[in-house]
């Protein structure tokens, strides 16, 4: 680097873009946090959708599958399951997933393993709730399709 | 024979070596995961895959935590010109967090997680079961009290002595990477609103403050390997980090396209982490100009080549693989695939690993009274396992892009009907998966290649 350009004018570059930035960052971040309930469906927030993200959280079913593409990749994405495994339709879906949650470990030889997190009715009720949440919050219109 | 410059340096031992061993079992860890991927069934009953990833991936981040720590405790007296403020406190922080580590390791693996939710009282203040903050409410607890008095210790050791660039630059890292941290304690019932500032933590950390820490510390080694002018290394210092954060703060849009935002993050986080890459290219122009430039053959030739090397392969993993997912209309079809296991993987070895045995490789020698250098024989062993490690991690990355790029064929470009499932999507890519599984057993190989160098002394020297 040329000589001209010294070591303080860097130092300034560094605090001064730094500082600038991170304000913007906040900025929209503060925008951002404003326009949220636009999109999140908060008002749909219920005591069983509250229980429901306590028990996703509780038996860390991040660790295999993803949420809106966050989480691990090793089994499939949850955000739109209500949508892929229940058509949209509550009294399919919540049919379908106490089945499933049931019938775990599927214990087929080779395949990916599911534990059995002993939910009580309750339990799976309140998941499936969180979930049904989670399928209709607006997020830019991802997954691509319904395959997650 | 003593050849610390200054006594309280040797702080930093028992953090490297404990890092080095944590390191073994995140390694152990990601081999029975990748086992799992293939044959799903593996040790299912006993070491789910939940458990496996949690233990893989905190173990990194711990291991990352304590050689940071080392290299702050090695760096910062000799920068001062001064002994740490508090070598005792050092070494009981050492002690907690290293017990707290282990407890909250073996809560992952003896008990079933929403069990060792209950009886570390999550539901008091519930912060578990998100990804990377997997650890119980009251570990977190400890991580801050160890950060505190750690930055409490370096911050004291500063004030009363010589105050460089890369001491603060080292400094404002640590200190970001605390308070970014405080992010993990805000776990709201809004999803939209957990997973926004979920990455306060997440991003902010790794393309953020971290990447203050690593090159401080590149540049400590660098004036020590090369014995180039202390004003050109700190200059670039400056620029390097200035573009990262320039680039990197508002980059954190390219983890905001999918959720519940407005679009304009689409447009902000494409342009700005389109230019991450380049502080990672300047650290790379950097690393090779400063060792070309050298005023002095330094005879640790392996801690000049984890110094290259880190900076190449950080701009590889997060400069190029970074870049190949982060516009938003690729990021669309590509997001949450194994395209960002690749980069991840790659990303966080060439980054953060490497540059933590850079810094051991350069302080390691001196904590352990043998010199300014390990012997020649060993160098080479030393050598053997950055490069198996490096080529294993290269092969790894391009496996898992590779997956990835099958994966987004198959199951996210087709309309739904047409596209195939995530479970057949997965029997499709189990060739990458075995493939990456073998480089796995390279990269391991590599990895005990570079511990069994620490045991080798030269005997011919010593008679």
């Amino acid at each position: 680097m040329s000589e001209s350009f010294t070591k303080g004018m860097a130092r300034n570059i560094y605090y001064g873009g730094s500082v600038f930035f991170f304000l913007i960052f906040l900025a929209l971040t503060f925008h951002t946090v404003k326009e949220m309930p636009k999109r999140d469906n908060r008002h749909n927030i219920t005591e069983a959708v509250e229980r429901g993200k306590h028990l996703w959280e509780k038996n860390n079913c991040v660790g295999c599958h993803s949420l809106i593409g966050e989480g691990a990749y090793f089994a499939p994405e949850l955000a739109n399951v209500y949508d892929r495994r229940g058509g949209g339709n509550e009294v399919a879906f919540k049919a379908f997933f106490k089945g499933w949650m049931n019938a775990q470990p599927l214990n087929i030889p080779g395949r990916r393993q599911m534990p059995n997190f002993h939910l009580n009715d309750q339990e799976i009720d309140d998941l499936a709730e969180f979930l049904k949440w989670t399928s209709e919050l607006d997020d830019n219109n991802w997954p691509p399709n319904i395959e997650g | 024979m003593n050849t610390l410059k200054y006594q309280s340096q040797a702080v930093a031992k028992p953090y490297f070596i404990f890092a080095m061993l944590l390191f073994v079992g995140q390694i152990l860890f990601g081999l029975i995961m990748g086992l799992q991927y293939v044959v799903g069934d593996f040790l299912g009953g006993i070491i789910p895959f939940n458990v496996a990833r949690m233990v893989h991936t905190n173990l990194l981040i711990v291991w990352l935590l304590f050689g940071f720590m080392g290299a702050a405790y090695y760096l910062v007296p000799e920068e001062s010109e001064t002994e740490l403020y508090s070598p005792k406190l050092a070494i009981a922080l050492f002690w907690i967090f290293a017990a707290a580590g282990v407890l909250t390791i073996l809560g992952y693996l003896l008990v079933p997680y929403s069990t060792l939710a209950d009886i570390t009282l999550n539901h008091l203040w519930p912060t578990m079961g998100r990804e990377f903050l997997e650890q119980p409410t009251i570990t977190k607890l400890g991580i801050v009290i160890v950060c505190l008095g750690f930055l409490f210790n370096l911050g004291m050791t500063i004030l009363k002595g010589r105050k460089t660039a890369i001491n603060m630059v080292m400094m404002t890292g640590l200190i970001g990477l605390a308070v970014f941290f405080l992010f993990a304690f805000y776990n709201p019932t809004n999803l939209a609103l957990d997973k926004y500032f979920w990455w306060f933590v997440v991003h902010l950390w790794v393309e953020g403050v971290w990447e203050l820490i690593m090159g401080a510390i590149l540049a400590y080694v660098l004036i020590k390997v090369t014995g180039v002018d202390r004003e050109v290394i700190e200059k670039w210092l400056y620029v390097i980090i200035a573009m990262a954060l320039i680039s990197g703060i508002l980059g954190t849009g390219h983890h905001f396209y999918w959720l519940m935002t407005p679009e304009y993050w689409q447009w902000v986080g494409s342009i700005f982490s389109a230019l991450e890459p380049l502080p990672f290219f300047a650290m790379v122009l950097y690393a090779f100009n400063m060792v070309n430039r050298r005023r002095r053959e330094h005879p640790n030739k392996a801690a000049t080549l984890w110094a290259l090397g880190t900076a190449v392969m950080a701009f590889l993993g997060a400069g190029v693989w970074g870049f190949l997912h982060t516009l938003s209309f690729v990021n669309y079809y590509t997001h949450g695939s194994q395209i960002t296991a690749a980069h991840g993987h790659m990303a966080f070895y060439g980054a953060y690993a490497m540059i933590v045995m850079t810094i051991i490789s350069y302080a390691m020698p001196k904590l352990r009274g043998i010199g300014e250098a390990n012997c020649n024989k060993a160098q080479v062993i030393e050598m053997w396992g950055f490069w198996l490690m490096t080529v294993a991690m290269v092969f790894i990355t391009l496996f898992l892009t590779g997956a990835g790029i099958l994966q987004v064929w198959l199951q996210r470009l087709p309309e739904s009907g047409e596209a195939l499932s995530f479970m057949a999507t997965q029997d499709k890519l189990e060739i990458f998966y075995w493939l990456r599984e073998i480089a796995g057993v390279f990269f391991l190989i590599g990895l005990i290649a570079y511990l069994t160098s620490f045991f080798i002394t030269d005997k011919k020297a010593q008679a």
